[in-house]
């Protein structure tokens, strides 16, 4: 199972809608680095709107994949993080402390366009 | 007690059949949103721990119904080689695998009751239990 990623002038779009196990994690981190390898892009925003759980491995590749990201040059935005996984990251012990967020896409949106300056 | 099903845990993908099953039965027993998740991801933990540790194992759900109170427990077994300093997995940061470390204390936090039992060379036991509020 591959998560689509769209290109959106300078930045990249993702919207996660599936229930994610590992393996599709990995390829969605590789997927992406590729993808702004490629496109150039300055900006992405991965929606995670849908997604009704998020346990420690998949918590570790997401932030993994906002800094890696970040080495590259492009700034990451996780938005839509649902109410329910958020208690339960920090039940779980995983904060997240340096992953930039905004409630929703649009938010994202404009967060990203702030920080760019584009 | 009654009622218990279990999921394989051979394959990668049986993690996710898991916490699906048991966020399944969780909303059937009348847990919320925010208690299903801490159930699904806590069976995210446990059934990820059999596939990294033991090359196989289960992960069990019962529904307790008793005379005032509803859960559910998860029993989480495998016949992998055990863990040797279990004061030290439940400790938030160790990690064998790079991973969080965040596992087992993080399962501990999200269930009201957690035992574990585990003996070298044969296996680990671990069961929680979750009461409805």
């Amino acid at each position: 199972m591959r998560i689509p990623i769209l290109k959106l002038h300078n930045y990249l779009l993702i919207s996660i809608q599936t229930e994610i196990d590992d393996n599709t994690a990995i390829q969605f981190q590789e997927d992406l680095l590729d993808k702004i390898h490629h496109t150039g892009a300055t900006g992405v925003v991965i929606d995670l709107t849908s997604v009704e759980i998020i346990d420690s491995f998949i918590a570790k590749v997401l932030g993994d994949v906002v800094t890696m990201s970040d080495l590259m040059g492009a700034k990451v935005v996780l938005t839509g993080i649902q109410p329910a996984v958020a208690v339960t990251l920090i039940d779980l012990g995983v904060h997240l402390k340096d992953v930039p967020t905004a409630l929703d896409l649009e938010r994202g949106l404009i967060k990203l366009y702030q920080e760019l300056g584009e | 007690m009654d009622l218990q099903s279990c999921v394989t845990i051979e394959k990668e993908w049986d993690i996710v059949k898991a916490r699906q099953l048991g966020r399944d039965i969780a909303r059937e027993i009348g847990f919320g949103t925010v208690d299903q998740a801490r159930i699904a991801t806590a069976i995210s933990e446990l059934a990820r721990n059999i596939y990294l540790y033991a090359d196989n194992g289960q992960v069990c759900f019962e529904v307790a119904d008793e005379l005032d109170q509803k859960g559910i427990a998860v029993i989480s077994l495998d016949t992998g080689p055990g863990i040797q300093n279990i004061s030290q997995v439940m400790e938030d940061g160790y990690s064998t695998s790079g991973g969080l470390g965040a596992g087992l204390p993080g399962v501990k936090r999200l269930f009201d009751q957690f035992d574990i039992q585990s003996e070298e060379g044969k296996g680990t036991e671990i069961r929680v239990m979750k009461w409805l509020r």
